[in-house]
C-alpha cells in the first residue's frame, strides 16, 4: 500500500494539512508531500475537493477456508478467569453477524466450570487437559494453541490482553505469519468486507486506532480485561465439548517454572478489579493512604495510585495506574488528589463511571469526571467512607 | 556475555495535545525520546555486563533520526549500536518490526541475550519482543522485574504476573522483555556522552540482513490502520456542590447506584 499525489491535480490548497492526525503531510512549493510517518489513514484522501490523493492498496489474496470465532478462555490455579466469560460473550455477538460458530479453547488442569463457557455463549469447548499444563508453560501453551488453530483454521481468535495473553498470543502469531492487534477495546465486523474490526487506543489513549488483517489468518486480537461485559448465562444452552489429547512427548518447555511467589499484600488485585479508589500527590504524605484505603476495603476495591506516590516510595509500582503503569477498566474509578495528567488518563479514562475529589477546581481529572467534587480529600473522604459504611452495615 | 538491546525512539509524549480546533495531535516542540521502558532494558544490559563482563549492543530499526537515539544508548553505557534504516522498512507493524530485528540479530550471531522494553509509548503493543523470540526459535519471558542469577548457559529471573510473581529459569540464548521495576537507569556519564560523540554508528539495510522485501514495511505487514479518531468525552460531568458532609452524602447515594 502506497500513498499516491497526483501533482497535476494538487492545487496546493492546505486543506489535507490540519486533518492528518499524524502531521504528517505539508504543502511544499504548492503541492502536497507526505513526509515518513504515514500510516494509511486515509484522512487526507476524504480532505481533498480535487481527487488528487489516492491510497493505493495491492490486493492481497485472502488466506481461504478459515471459518469461526475462538476464544482463548485463560485460567490460573484451575479457574477460569473473568475475561475468558466476558470474551465468549463478545465472540458470540461477533459469530452471529458472521452466521458462524463460536468455540473457547481451554488450556490447563481441573479447570473447575469449564461448561460455563457454554453457558456463556460457546458452541463448542476445546478442552485440552494435563497434569502438566496446570501451570502456565508457555512454551507449551503457544504449541498446542498453534496446533490446533492450524488443524481447525478458525477466522478469529480472540485473547485477554492479561499478562499471560500478551506474552504467548504474539508468539502465536509470529509463528502463524498473521497479524495480531494488542489491547483492543471494540470490536465488530464490517458489514461489507466481512474483516474484524480491531480499535484501540494508541498514543497513550489520546488517539484511536482502527486496525484490520486483510489477508491473513486467523485475525488475531487480545482484548482488554473489563471492557466488554458478561452476559447473562443461559444453562438451558447446549453444545459440544470436545477432548482434545495433548502429547506431552512431542513439546517440552525450555523454560522450568521454579516458583510462584503470590503477592498477598494485596487483597484485590488492580487488573481485575471492579471499583478501584486511587491516591495522588495530593495526599501529601504516605501515611495519608490509610484515608483512601479505608474508602477502598469499605467498597471491596482495589487500590490505585499516581506515578509520584510511586516513585517518593509511598506505595509499591504495582498499584500505580496510568501509561507506564496499568491500564485498568473498572466499573467505579475514585481519583483523589490526583490532578489528571494525561499519562494517569491514559490508564483510566475508560472506566464506566469516574469521581474526582480534587481541591483545584480547574484539575483536568474533572474533565473526564463523571462526578467531580471540588474540596477538601482530608475532609470529604473520611465522610463518605463513614456514610458507606453505615449504609453497608460496617459500622 | 554479549547483550542485544532493542531500542525505539519515540515522541516524549508529554508534550502531545489535541489541538481543539482542528482536532488533530499537535506535534510541535515534540521532541523524541528512547522509549522509556527501553532504558531500563538498557540499564539492565549494562549492569548484566558489568555482572559478567562481555558487550553491550543497542539496536534500533527507524528513520535516518534515530541515531541520536542510539547515541544517547552509547552515553547511558552501550558498547556499540547498530541502526536499521531502510525505506523498505517504513511502515512496519509488529510483526513486519519483528521480521527485520530477527534478521538483524541473526546476523549478529553471537549473542546470549536479547533485552526489549515491556513496551513502546507510541506502538504501545508489547508484542515485538515476543514475536521477536519466536522468529529466532528461542526461548523467552515476559515482564522480567529481576534477573536473580546468571549461570552457565542459563539465568534465573522473576516475572510479574497480575497475581504475584514467578521464578523462572531459562536457557541462554534468549529474549527477556522488562518492567520499570527491574531497576533505576543511570544517567549518562561523561565518558560515555564523550564515546557518543565520535562513535561510529553502522546502518544496516535490508540487503545487508538479507531480509525479503515482502516481509517488511507496509507489504510486510499483516495488519493495517484503516481510520484514526479521537475519542470523544460523552460523559458530561455532574458536580457536586455543598458543604464537605452534603457533598459526601450525595455522592454516597450516587454511588448506591454504580455498585
Ligand atoms: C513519560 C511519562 C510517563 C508517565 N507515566 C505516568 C503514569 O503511568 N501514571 C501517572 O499517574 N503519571 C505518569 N506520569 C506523570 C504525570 O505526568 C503526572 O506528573 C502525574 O500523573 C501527576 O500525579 P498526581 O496527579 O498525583 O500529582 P499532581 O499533578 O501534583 O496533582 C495533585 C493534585 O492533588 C490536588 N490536591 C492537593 N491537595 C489536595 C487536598 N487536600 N484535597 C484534594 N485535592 C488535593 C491538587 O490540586 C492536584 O490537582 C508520566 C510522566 C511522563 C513524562
Ligand atoms: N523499531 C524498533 N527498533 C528496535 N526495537 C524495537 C522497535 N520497536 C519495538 N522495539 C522493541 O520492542 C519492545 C516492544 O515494542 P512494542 O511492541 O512496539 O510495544 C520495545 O520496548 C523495544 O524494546
Amino acid at each position: 500500500m502506497t500513498i499516491r499525489i497526483d501533482a497535476e491535480k494538487c492545487t496546493g490548497c492546505g486543506s489535507c494539512e490540519p486533518v492528518c492526525p499524524f502531521g504528517v503531510i505539508e504543502v511544499v512549493d504548492d503541492v502536497a508531500q507526505v513526509k515518513d510517518g504515514c500510516n494509511l489513514c486515509g484522512a487526507c484522501v476524504e480532505a481533498c475537493s480535487f481527487d488528487a490523493i489516492a491510497i493505493e492498496t495491492v490486493e492481497q489474496e485472502v488466506a481461504e477456508g478459515h471459518r469461526g470465532v475462538w476464544v482463548f478462555a485463560e485460567q490460573r490455579s484451575g479457574k477460569l478467569k473473568t475475561v475468558s466469560h466476558e470474551l465468549v460473550s463478545e465472540g458470540r455477538k461477533l459469530a452471529d453477524k458472521l452466521g458462524t460458530e463460536l468455540s473457547a479453547v481451554c488450556i490447563g488442569h481441573n479447570v473447575a466450570g469449564v461448561e460455563q463457557l457454554i453457558s456463556s455463549g460457546a458452541d463448542k469447548v476445546f478442552l485440552v487437559d494435563d497434569p502438566s499444563l496446570a501451570d502456565h508453560h508457555e512454551d507449551l501453551y503457544t504449541s498446542v494453541l498453534t496446533d490446533l488453530i492450524l488443524k481447525h483454521k478458525p477466522e478469529i481468535l480472540l485473547a485477554g490482553a492479561t499478562a499471560m495473553g500478551r506474552s504467548f498470543i504474539p508468539r502465536v502469531a509470529a509463528i502463524l505469519q498473521t497479524g495480531l492487534t494488542a489491547d483492543c477495546t471494540g470490536l465488530d465486523i464490517d458489514p461489507e468486507s466481512k474483516l474484524l474490526l480491531q480499535t484501540r487506543p494508541t498514543f497513550g489513549g489520546n488517539v484511536m486506532a482502527t486496525i484490520v488483517c486483510q489477508a491473513r489468518r486467523p485475525q488475531m486480537a487480545t482484548v482488554r480485561p473489563h471492557v466488554f461485559k458478561m452476559g447473562q448465562p443461559d444453562q438451558q444452552r447446549r453444545g459440544e465439548m470436545i477432548k482434545v489429547n495433548f502429547n506431552g512427548e512431542s513439546v517440552t518447555s525450555r523454560t522450568k517454572l521454579l516458583d510462584f511467589v503470590e503477592d498477598l499484600t494485596e487483597k484485590v488485585k488492580i487488573d481485575e478489579a471492579e471499583i478501584i479508589v486511587s491516591g495522588g500527590r495530593g495526599l501529601g504524605s504516605p501515611e495519608n493512604f490509610q484515608i483512601v484505603r479505608e474508602l477502598a476495603e469499605v467498597l471491596g476495591a482495589a487500590l490505585g495510585s499516581s506515578r509520584p506516590p510511586v516513585d517518593d516510595g509511598w506505595i509499591p509500582y504495582s498499584h500505580q495506574v496510568g501509561q507506564t503503569g496499568k491500564t485498568v477498566c473498572p466499573k467505579l474509578y475514585i481519583a483523589c488528589g490526583v490532578s489528571g495528567a494525561v499519562q494517569h488518563l491514559a490508564g483510566m479514562q475508560t472506566a464506566d463511571c469516574i469521581v474526582a475529589i480534587n481541591d483545584d477546581q480547574n484539575a483536568p481529572i474533572f474533565e473526564v469526571a463523571t462526578y467531580g467534587i471540588v474540596g477538601d480529600l482530608f475532609k470529604v473522604v473520611p465522610i463518605l467512607t463513614a456514610r458507606l459504611k453505615n449504609s453497608r452495615g460496617q459500622a | 556475555m554479549n547483550i542485544i538491546v532493542c531500542i525505539k525512539q519515540v515522541p516524549g509524549t508529554t508534550e502531545i495535545k489535541i489541538d481543539p480546533e482542528t482536532n488533530t495531535l499537535v506535534r510541535e516542540g515534540v521532541e523524541s525520546i528512547i522509549n522509556p521502558f527501553d532504558a531500563f532494558a538498557l540499564e539492565e544490559g549494562v549492569r548484566l555486563r558489568e555482572r559478567c563482563g562481555g558487550k553491550v549492543t543497542a539496536v534500533s530499526m527507524g528513520p535516518p533520526q534515530a541515531e541520536a537515539a542510539l547515541r544517547e544508548a552509547i552515553s547511558l553505557g552501550a558498547d556499540g549500536a547498530i541502526l536499521l534504516c531502510d525505506r523498505a522498512f517504513a511502515g512496519s507493524d509488529t510483526w513486519a518490526t519483528s521480521y527485520v530485528l530477527s534478521r538483524a540479530v541473526a546476523k549478529m550471531a553471537d549473542y546470549d541475550v536479547v533485552i526489549c522494553g515491556r513496551q513502546t509509548l507510541d506502538g504501545d503493543t508489547g508484542q515485538v519482543g515476543p514475536e521477536l523470540a519466536e522468529m529466532l526459535k528461542i526461548p523467552f519471558v515476559a515482564y522480567v522485574s529481576k534477573v536473580d542469577d546468571v549461570g552457565d548457559g542459563h539465568m534465573r529471573v522473576q516475572r510479574m504476573v497480575e497475581e504475584g510473581h514467578e521464578v523462572i529459569e531459562i536457557p541462554l540464548p534468549a529474549v527477556i522483555t522488562v518492567v520499570k521495576e527491574i531497576n533505576v537507569p543511570r544517567l549518562p556519564s561523561l565518558r560515555g556522552s564523550m564515546k557518543a560523540k565520535t562513535a561510529q554508528i553502522p546502518v544496516w539495510t535490508g540487503e545487508d540482513i538479507g531480509s525479503e522485501p515482502d516481509k517488511s514495511g507496509i507489504a510486510g505487514s499483516p495488519t493495517r490502520v484503516v481510520k484514526v479518531f479521537f475519542p470523544k468525552r460523552t460523559t458530561k460531568s455532574e458536580m457536586i456542590q455543598g458543604t464537605p458532609e452534603q457533598q459526601a452524602e450525595q455522592l454516597a447515594a450516587k454511588l448506591e447506584g454504580v455498585v
